[in-house]
Order: structure tokens, then C-alpha cells, then sequence
């Protein structure tokens, strides 16, 4: 990952002057009209607006394939039905959505304070070396494959809860705090980089301000910095939320996937795990239910994103992960 | 405090109760993010290591002589990155370079920002159904090599948008100026100046893609499918025309559907292998990056 300073209140758009036709210097020979030139250009225009189709016909296709059996099922018992049986047509996902919400939730909420805490230490108080060592590790930790991870939760994590709940007296294969769990260690490294670059851009003078009014350091930082880069760290928390909503390998290996309401020591399933466990099997109606999960997911992902967004405007923020 | 507050070194200044407990919780956070990756990278080296023999990484698995061997999927893995980069990489640069260097609408560029924004939000199973629904049924590709490695494409084209885009921005505008002031066309002051500028930033961005593709497993699950269960034969059309996994995808079969951790252990081995290589290799870049200074 690119770790280079970011730029704060870089121009957007519009590119270096001399771009437009307007700035060009005086005495520059004009070959815009060229063909060659006009094909480049055209060709360029091209490969942008690849990503605009890949997002529109991805929109397309999500609607055209999970829609029908939203509208055969119902709206109502799609989303707010109970039971999910898919050998007697019943295809209620409530369960997953809430199981889906509460992993999520579960999880940014361990992993925001322990990501600011650690991005705080990277940024501000660690000693170069270490930082750079732990910065290092971080960035393996982010470029660890998910199903990795969901080979180490099912024998490091899962074990351990399983005697929690033995002790309990509800053993069961895979639960809710192990899909948690596992989730705060794969958003941890997006937390912090996008926190510990919100950090570094705000301006030192807030900071030694501070100090010099008599605040402790740690004052300093956390009732000065930290709120100063609060639009940063709120980014990364989103961008965490849409990676752990949008988890599906690792918190199958570890969640129990049973499609039944959440709790915190039982198996759940989440919205993404339907999708690759029925894959194989399913057909027709079945096969459509997934589709619609899926839809329901890319809803999901898209206000997370459209709220990211907003915010990367607003904020001025820059999202280097 | 014998000092007013206020005078002499803030660092002196006693220290309360719940500042000590707050260093120590800082303190304490690192660390055991340090001990946990470290610990993670030990176990799965230690697990691991001893299945990846010569054997293993060469071969097919052979259910009668019951050994196993990832050389299939290995191959699968490197064919899947070769040529989604081979897409990738030009309408990536090209698209970056519209944006930085063409683009005089704000709407459009925005548009195109947002839009690439939106690609890299999407999580992998995402892009599972959209691209089984439109490479392997619309397009008739069926579950193949082909349709992993378009699907793919549309995955981290993203990211190398972004790099190259990055690198265009430290190119300084005086150079463009000086190649347009002293005759040069547009498009040969890119093909000249701005594509050789920005090659590092190009490269950073194929092998954040490469390791995206090496960790991939939801997607390709559903777009490519198939064990890898043969050793690759055929034309390379037929090899990529046919479904077969990548590593990662043959992990979670073997961790989860067929419960062979030692095997598992041993691609997650090999997995990580890669990780931390390509890691060392993005410092590297970035190290040059900023070494050269423009």
C-alpha cells in the first residue's frame, strides 16, 4: 500500500493547467485536431468510462436478477420472513439481515476505539522504527486472504469460544462473537490506516496550541486531534462497515451458519454465507432466493457507499487503502 | 507539582491516574497487534511448511495413490492474474489518464471517481453473482477460467485507476508544459513523458491488483468454479475456456468441505508466501517512488 503523504486540498479535477485547450502555452504547436489525437482522446474517454458501465450493468444485473424473486415472494416475507427453507420454498432472510447488522455493528464497534487507539500510537506517539515495523505488519495483516483468516478463526477462535460455551452449557459449532471476532481482525488494518492518515494531516499547530495552554500530551491529542480528524476516522469506520458487511469466506468457516435469529454464543448466518454454502445446489426458485440476497446486499452496500462518498466531499478526506 | 502550571516542560507535568491507564491501554493495544500478527504468521508457517514439499507444489492431487498436489491451481491462479492484469492494466492507465490529463467536465470526472469508488466497495461475492449472471449465462462463457479472469478485471481495474492517477498528479505540471511549449502533441507528450513518469505508479498498482486476485476466493467460486483437480493439458483457450480454482478458492475446499487442514495449512503457507512478498515488493516500489523525487 502506498503510503505517501497525502496532499490536503489538491485539485479534484481538471488536471494540471495546460490540460484544457484554453491553457495551453502560447506558441504551442496545435495538433488537437489531429486524428491521431482525437482517437487518443476518444480512446482514453473510453477506458473511463469503463468503470461508469461496469457499475451501471452491475446495477442492471443485481435488479434484473434478484428483483423476481422479491416480487414472487413478496417484499414483506423476502425481507421479514422468519425461516428460511429453501426444500419448502420458504425464503424469509430476516435472520441473516440481523445477523449480517449485528456482525457488522459487533465488530466496527470493537475495532473503531482499538483502531484510533492504535492509529494514535502509529502517528503521534511511537518511535519511528517501531512504527514502521508495526505499520509493516499491519499492511501483511490487510493483504492476508480471507479464507486464511477463516482457516485461523476455526481453529484459533472457534475452539476457544466453544469451551466458553461448554462451560455455558450450550456448545454449538460456530457462533455470532466467533464471526465478531474475526471481523474486528480483518477491519482493524483499513481502521487504521485511514484513521492514522486523518491524524497525520491535521496540522501540528493544533496540537503544540494545545500543549502550550498547559494540556498533557495525551490531552492534547485526544481532545484536539483526534476530533480534528474525526470526518477521517469516520470515513475509515464506513469503509470498515462495507468490508465486514461484505465478508463472505471467512465468516462462513467460523459463524456456525445456522439461519436462525442472532445471539451472541449461538451460530448464525450471515447475508453473504447463503450465497457461496447453496451455490451448488440450488436451482430455480432457490437459486433466484440467493440472487435476491445478493441484491439485497449491493442495497446495503450501496447507501455505505453513497454515505462514504458524502463524506470523502465533505470532508476532504483521502482514502489511501 | 512544584512548578506552576504552565512554566517549564509539559512532559514533567505528574501525570494522572487515567492518562497512566490510557498510555498502558495504548501501550498494551500495539503490542498485542504486534504479538497477534506475528503469532498468525509463526503458526501458519509452522503448520504449514511441512506440507509444501516439491511433491506438492508440482503435482495433481491423485485420490488413488492419495497424495495431494496444488500445481493446478497454481497454474489457475497465474493465468487468472496474467490476463485480468492484461485488461486491467491498459483501460486502468487509460482511464486515469482521461481523468487527469483530458477531462475538462467536473461532473464527468466526478462521475467516473464515484463510479470507480463504487467498484472497489463492492465485496468479491458481489461480484460472484454479477459476473455468473452476466460472463458465464448472458455471455455464455459458462463457469470458467475466462469469466474469473473478466469478472476480475472489472475488480481491479479500481485500484490501478487509482495508482496511476496518483503518479500522474506528481508529475510537475512545468514538464508537461515544456514538452506542449516545445511542440509536442498531446498524445506524444504522454506517450513520451507521462507514461515512462508514472510507470512506478503503475507497477504499485499491479501488485496491489496481484495480491487482491491471490487473496480472491467468493468471486472466482462462483464465476470459475471447479476443483483443480488435473494437471493443466489442452490449448490455452481450452485451459481457460474450462472451470477450474485458484489457490485460495482450493483452501476453503479443502478446509471447509473436505475438513484437510494439513493441506490447507500448507496453500495457506504458500499463500502467505506471496503476501508478504508482494508487501516487500510495494515498499520497494514506494521507496523508489519517492527516492527518484518527482
Amino acid at each position: 500500500m502506498s503510503r505517501r503523504r497525502r496532499k490536503p486540498n489538491r485539485p479534484r479535477t481538471s488536471g494540471p493547467a495546460g490540460a484544457g485547450p484554453s491553457a495551453r502555452p502560447v506558441g504551442a504547436v496545435r495538433r488537437a485536431g489531429a486524428p491521431v489525437e482525437r482517437a487518443m482522446h476518444g480512446l482514453f474517454l473510453l477506458c473511463g468510462l469503463l468503470a461508469v458501465a461496469a457499475v451501471l450493468f452491475m446495477a442492471v444485473y443485481m435488479v434484473a436478477s434478484g428483483g423476481p424473486v422479491i416480487a414472487k415472494v413478496g417484499p414483506g416475507p423476502f425481507l421479514l420472513g422468519q425461516t428460511w427453507d429453501p426444500e419448502r420454498a420458504q425464503f424469509g432472510i430476516l435472520p441473516m439481515i440481523l445477523a449480517s447488522l449485528a456482525a457488522t455493528l459487533g465488530a466496527v464497534l470493537v475495532a473503531l476505539p482499538a483502531g484510533i487507539l492504535s492509529a494514535v500510537f502509529l502517528a503521534k506517539l511511537a518511535p519511528p522504527r517501531i512504527a514502521a515495523a508495526l505499520r509493516a505488519l499491519i499492511d501483511l495483516l490487510a493483504g492476508i486472504p480471507s479464507v486464511v483468516y477463516g482457516l485461523l478463526g476455526a481453529l484459533l477462535i472457534a475452539p476457544a469460544i466453544f469451551r466458553l460455551q461448554t462451560v455455558l452449557g450450550l456448545p454449538t459449532r460456530g457462533s455470532l462473537l466467533a464471526a465478531i471476532l474475526l471481523l474486528v481482525i480483518m477491519i482493524l488494518p483499513t481502521i487504521i490506516s485511514v484513521s492514522e492518515s486523518a491524524i497525520r494531516s491535521v496540522p501540528a499547530p493544533y496540537e503544540d496550541a494545545a500543549l502550550a495552554l498547559g494540556s498533557t500530551r495525551l490531552q492534547s491529542l485526544f481532545k484536539v486531534t483526534v476530533p480534528a480528524a474525526r470526518s477521517g476516522i469516520a470515513a475509515g469506520a464506513v469503509l470498515g462497515t462495507g468490508r465486514a458487511i461484505g465478508e463472505a469466506m471467512a465468516v462462513i468457516m467460523v459463524a456456525g451458519n445456522a439461519a436462525i435469529l442472532p445471539e451472541l454464543l449461538k451460530p448464525v448466518r450471515l447475508l453473504t454465507a447463503s450465497i457461496p454454502l447453496e451455490w451448488a445446489y440450488s436451482g430455480g426458485l432457490h437459486r433466484e432466493a440467493l440472487y435476491g440476497i445478493g441484491l439485497t446486499l449491493f442495497v446495503f452496500i450501496m447507501i455505505i457507499n453513497i454515505v462514504l462518498n458524502h463524506m470523502i466531499k465533505k470532508g476532504g478526506v483521502s482514502l489511501d487503502v | 507539582m512544584s512548578e506552576p502550571a504552565g512554566i517549564g516542560p509539559i512532559t514533567v507535568k505528574k501525570r494522572r491516574g487515567g492518562e497512566t491507564a490510557l498510555y498502558g491501554l495504548i501501550y498494551l493495544l500495539s503490542a498485542g497487534i504486534l504479538v497477534m500478527v506475528l503469532y498468525f504468521v509463526i503458526y501458519i508457517l509452522t503448520r504449514g511448511i511441512p506440507a509444501v514439499t516439491p511433491a506438492f507444489l508440482t503435482t495433481a492431487p491423485n485420490p488413488i495413490e492419495k497424495t495431494v498436489g496444488i500445481f493446478p491451481s497454481l497454474v489457475n491462479t497465474l493465468y487468472i492474474i496474467f490476463f485480468s492484469l492484461l485488461i486491467a492494466v491498459p483501460f486502468g492507465v487509460g482511464g486515469a489518464i482521461y481523468l487527469n490529463e483530458y477531462a475538462k467536465h467536473r461532473r464527468l470526472t466526478a462521475l467516473i471517481e464515484f463510479a470507480a469508488g463504487v467498484l472497489s466497495g463492492i465485496p468479491s461475492i458481489l461480484y460472484g453473482i454479477f459476473g455468473y449472471v452476466f460472463f458465464c449465462l448472458l455471455l455464455d462463457l459458462k463457469v470458467s477460467l475466462l469469466a474469473g479472469v473478466l469478472t476480475l478485471t472489472i475488480m481491479v481495474l479500481p485500484i490501478i485507476l487509482r495508482t496511476t492517477q496518483e503518479a500522474l498528479r506528481t508529475v510537475p505540471v512545468s514538464y508537461r508544459e515544456g514538452a506542449l511549449g516545445l511542440g509536442a502533441a498531446k498524445w506524444h507528450m504522454i506517450r513520451t513523458l507521462l507514461l515512462p513518469c508514472s510507470l512506478k505508479g503503475v507497477l504499485a498498482g499491479v501488485i496491489l491488483s496481484i495480491g487482491r486476485m491471490v487473496s480472491e476466493s467468493a468471486a472466482l467460486l462462483l464465476v470459475a468454479g471447479g476443483s483443480a483437480m488435473y494437471m493443466p493439458a489442452g490449448s490455452l483457450f481450452d485451459q481457460l475456456a474450462s472451470s477450474g480454482s485458484t489457490l485460495s478458492v482450493e483452501l476453503y475446499r479443502y478446509a471447509y468441505s473436505r475438513g484437510d487442514n494439513e493441506t490447507a495449512f500448507g496453500i495457506a503457507a504458500v499463500l502467505l508466501f506471496i503476501v508478504i512478498t508482494l508487501n516487500i515488493l510495494t515498499r520497494l516500489v514506494a521507496r523508489r517512488l519517492t527516492a527518484t523525487g518527482h
